[in-house]
């Protein structure tokens, strides 16, 4: 799971260091897109479902399957009060040897995939995973594709961050990585001068 | 005059430190038909004793499926237990919408145990006069709960709560080293033979009986009549016919057994006698 460290205040891209990626739990692995302080609403409730799991302190536990039909149930709940979370969130997660990997939108749209990717990532993202996933894919395979897709979401998506985490999620638990930096060229002489052959535009 | 001064109100404490109404309605689920459950790594089986309290009427339910994965036998006032089976349902229905997965069986008995610890301690209600074998299937594997009016439960291999549940304990107690890598077949066998045990000689067919299955690969069901008489037959476990003579005192002695059953009002007085709280301290 990649995501940048790009922090949202309402529509504004307010903070430039934000963790966007978090463990729940033992065996889930969240990101998420949107509204900063909605996503610590969400973190804020996921704490105490895992707390009051751990509290039965009986063997059992919710696994990625569980949270991420829980945090269905909790963005479809509050766009029907009218009052949305505003954000797009991905749930992945291994329990047991089962693979897991969804996401859930603002207004609970929820659907299991082998990639999925929020906001722009949805268009820029997707297509790139869709011809280049592949089951069998390795983990330095898979951060080379995702570096892959979110060098492209920089270079065309405006509200994107140059500093990026990448998580990885095993039956171990949770490792996310330092933020680090892609290297970037701007010199395209398409970028230089983007409408000339452009006819119609200014 | 007074009997008992400490057991008018569940909430008062005798001086020997016991609450009267908590066993008096524990005494409830000792009067009430037998039921029985055992379980082995897969699968828990679930058996009742079914009494009609006429000749005229048919007997009640003593066996409810609370999900596809949980199941519970009663005894004791079926009334109670009905409410209770309900309240399950309603909590497993509540989670899978959440969760969108079974709850797990030993949760389900502690919130069960913790609805019924309340009625110990509220001087406005009664405890429940049930007693509950509560059996299901999780991701740890199967299990058999006894839940208890007085709040308490307990996880067993193998369980007999209800009239005579003492022979069919006896009976488990004598197999149970076996039950953990039993067949489903071996356990439903040790079910009806465990359930004949409490009969105390009177003939085990499938119009008396109830028997359910959990296990995995197969959600929890009630078999039918004729599935149950067929098993009995094949095992040839029926027992013997005891002549009339014989049988007459039995039928006697369950009508106490039955009118709790019912959950008309459970003469307590006349059916009490070994084994039940002291009326006088």
């Amino acid at each position: 799971m990649a995501a940048d460290m790009g922090g949202s205040y309402g529509s504004t891209l307010r903070y430039k260091t934000v963790d966007r990626l978090k463990p729940v739990g033992k065996h889930s692995l969240l990101g998420a897109s949107g509204e900063i302080s909605d996503f610590q609403e969400i973190l804020r409730y996921l704490d105490e479902l895992i707390l009051y799991d751990n509290m039965w302190d009986d063997g059992n536990s919710l696994g990625p399957k569980e949270v991420h039909n829980y945090l269905t149930r909790v963005m479809y709940n509050r766009r029907n009060k009218f009052d949305p979370l505003w954000n797009s969130l991905v749930l992945g997660g291994v329990k047991k040897g089962q693979k897991y990997l969804g996401m859930v939108s603002m207004i609970g749209v929820n659907f299991e995939d082998n990639h999925v990717a929020t906001g722009f990532g949805n268009h820029l993202a997707r297509p790139i995973l869709r011809d280049e996933w592949h089951e069998n894919l390795s983990f330095e395979d898979g951060v080379k594709l995702l570096e892959k897709c979110m060098r492209v979401l920089l270079y065309r998506d405006r509200s994107a961050v140059n500093k990026l985490q990448i998580a990885k999620i095993t039956e171990e638990g949770v490792t996310i990585s330092q933020p680090y930096s892609l290297k970037t060229f701007w010199g395209f002489s398409a970028f230089e001068n983007p409408t000339v052959g452009a006819e119609g535009s200014w | 005059m007074f009997r008992n001064q400490y057991d008018t109100d569940v909430t008062t404490w005798s001086p020997a430190g016991r609450l009267f109404q908590v066993e008096y309605a524990m005494e409830a689920v000792k009067q009430g038909s037998a039921a029985i459950g055992l379980r082995s790594k897969t699968h828990v089986v679930l058996g009742c004793v079914n009494k009609a309290n006429s000749e005229l009427s048919s007997h009640q339910k003593k066996i409810f499926k609370v999900d596809d994965h949980i199941g519970v036998a009663i005894a004791g006032l079926t009334a109670d237990g009905r409410v209770l089976s309900r309240y399950m349902r309603s909590e497993c229905i509540n989670y899978g919408f959440t969760y969108e997965s079974p709850l797990p069986v030993g949760r389900l008995v502690v919130q069960l145990a913790d609805k019924a610890q309340v009625c110990t301690q509220r001087s406005w209600k009664r405890p429940y006069g049930v007693g509950l074998l509560v059996g299901g299937l999780d991701e740890s594997g199967a299990h058999l709960y006894y839940n208890c009016p007085s709040g308490n439960y307990f996880e067993y291999q193998a369980f007999a709560i209800g009239s005579r549940s003492q022979a069919a304990k006896t009976y488990m107690e004598r197999r149970f080293q076996n039950f953990m890598d039993s067949s489903r077949e071996d356990l439903i066998k040790d079910a009806l033979m465990a359930i004949r045990e409490t009969l105390q000689g009177e003939t085990l067919k499938s119009s008396i009986c109830t028997v359910a299955v959990v296990g995995v690969g197969e959600p929890f069901h009630i078999l039918d009549q004729e599935t149950v008489q067929k098993l009995i037959d094949t095992f040839e476990i029926a027992g013997k016919e005891e002549g009339p003579a014989a049988a007459a005192p039995d039928t006697a002695a369950e009508e106490g057994g039955a009118a709790a059953d019912q959950g008309a009002t459970a003469d307590q007085g006349a059916t009490a006698d070994e084994g039940v709280a002291p009326m006088d301290i």
